[in-house]
């Protein structure tokens, strides 16, 4: 027998022998897969952005496939809309998904806050909060190097002037930004508000002055003018009680530094 | 010189001096691919040092037993690989069913070294240098630990270079390059180790 044909025969025998063997093995060995969690993966929006608390999507299909218990309204991107789909699959009771946004408690652009150094180091806010907690005067405010710009998924972070603004519209409440804060600016917040606070500076008035023109200085008028008496001063920072706040509007007008702000905030997943 | 003599000098001459990533460029594409964080590093490091000694334990007997008994020799090759590929997919399937942990850590990383060149390599260096099976053996686990500590090793100087702020045109590909090529020079201290240590 001529070499080659030996060779073709031997090696498309040991390649036969293989494929025998992991089809054999594919076939004794396979693992069943739960149907239920492949349906609610397909449900799922696929961002994997963690706002479940699970390891992305998949983690959060296999836990409501596999454990019993696992609510069907902890995906944030999806909404209600996803929500109401898993309920379906899981043949269960449809709960409302609180819808969230993020949002920056700053205003201390480069216009209103002073500057006590010119950093020139690594250019991200984590590094540079490390030095005397930013370049800025004020050390609660934003930094604005875009550390929460580049962990959002859906461009919803713009830095302007030096700080980071949230376009709540397309904001799909996943918190990633929230969690990368190195000043804990950035917080999540039922998108149905429609007055905050954009200052988290917790000292007091006279030294905020010297720091920031649009700091909360504790002056207590929003507090005085409420309606609703919703609003209290607490460690030199006005605080929103939103169990009694109507959403007037009124302490945004009566705020003389501009540190409450009265807007609509209604996330990206309405649109 | 005493078995377990010669055994030492195949791991340190495996992992120091012929280092498969760093002086024999065998391996690289996992080496650049997958260093950006310690963790994969280290998983994958792992997963290779399982793959070469799962691979070194059936083709050495099929090199010694059956292609060179049938003048077959020259077919090594494309058996080793045909072979490997096959190992490699069953090994996954049976970790996937019967030890699901260990193949939540190291399953992702199997199906990228199937037809890895540094397990290949691993595999016809073994007989070329005509180690039997003990040898051959031992060689493998020493490649695998080496290829580990140039993963590791690289993975940390990676994580450096991310703070690092390198010109414009030396971001991304290039400076890691450059890092890697620093990085082999450095092993290449390690060139007169094994023959002071154990003799010509």
């Amino acid at each position: 027998m001529s070499p080659i044909l030996i060779a073709i025969i031997s090696v498309t025998a040991i390649g036969l022998l293989c494929a025998v063997m992991l089809a054999v093995a594919s076939h004794f060995m396979s693992v069943p897969v739960n149907e239920t969690e492949v349906k609610v993966r397909e449900c799922l929006p696929g961002a994997n952005c963690g706002a479940c608390g699970f390891t992305g999507c998949d983690g959060y299909a296999h836990a409501l496939a596999e454990v019993p218990g696992t609510k069907t309204n902890l995906c944030v991107p999806g909404a209600d809309a996803v929500a109401k789909k898993i309920a379906d699959v899981m043949g269960v009771e449809s709960e409302d998904v609180i819808e969230q946004v993020a949002f920056v408690h700053c205003s201390g652009d480069c216009i209103n806050q002073k500057r006590k150094h010119v950093y020139e180091g690594i250019q991200t806010c984590a590094a540079a909060s490390m030095l005397y907690g930013g370049s800025g005067k004020c050390t609660f405010g934003c930094i604005g190097l875009g550390d929460c710009q580049k962990v959002c998924s859906q461009n919803a972070i713009c830095i302007e002037n030096g700080i980071a603004h949230v376009d709540t519209r397309k904001c799909l409440g996943c918190g990633l930004c929230a969690k990368t804060c190195p000043q804990h600016l950035i917080e999540l917040f039922p998108d149905d508000r429609r007055v905050v606070v954009v200052c988290s500076n917790r000292e007091k008035g006279a030294a905020v002055r010297q720091e920031c023109s649009a700091g909360c200085i504790a002056c207590g008028l929003c507090a005085r003018n409420c309606p609703q008496g919703a609003i209290t001063v607490a460690n030199n920072l006005a605080v929103i009680d939103y169990e009694k706040c109507v959403g007037c509007g009124i302490c945004e007008s009566k705020c003389p530094v501009h540190a409450i702000k009265f807007a609509d905030f209604s996330g990206g997943h309405r649109f | 010189m005493e078995t377990y003599k010669v055994l030492l000098r195949i791991i340190m001459t495996s992992v120091l001096v012929n280092n498969y990533v760093l002086s024999k460029f065998l391996g690289i594409c996992p080496f650049l691919g997958v260093s950006k964080k310690l963790d994969q590093a280290s998983g994958m490091g792992i997963a290779v040092i399982f793959v070469m000694l799962l691979a070194t334990a059936v083709t050495w007997p099929i090199q010694t037993y059956l292609l060179d008994p049938n003048g077959m020799g020259y077919l090594q090759t494309i058996v080793f690989i045909l072979v490997i590929a096959a190992l490699v997919q069953f090994v996954e399937i049976a970790l996937k069913k019967y030890i699901p942990s260990l193949h939540k850590s190291l399953g992702v990383y199997l199906p990228l070294i199937t037809t890895n060149c540094a397990v290949l390599g691993v595999t016809i260096n073994n007989i070329t240098d005509g180690y039997n099976f003990l040898e051959s053996m031992v060689s493998s686990l020493g490649c695998g630990l080496g290829f580990l500590l140039a993963m590791v090793l690289f993975a940390g100087v990676r994580e450096r270079m991310e703070e690092a702020n390198p010109p414009k045109a030396f971001t991304g590909v290039p400076i890691t390059l450059v890092a890697a090529s620093i990085v082999s020079m450095a092993f290449y201290g390690f060139g007169g180790i094994v023959t002071s240590l154990f003799g010509e």
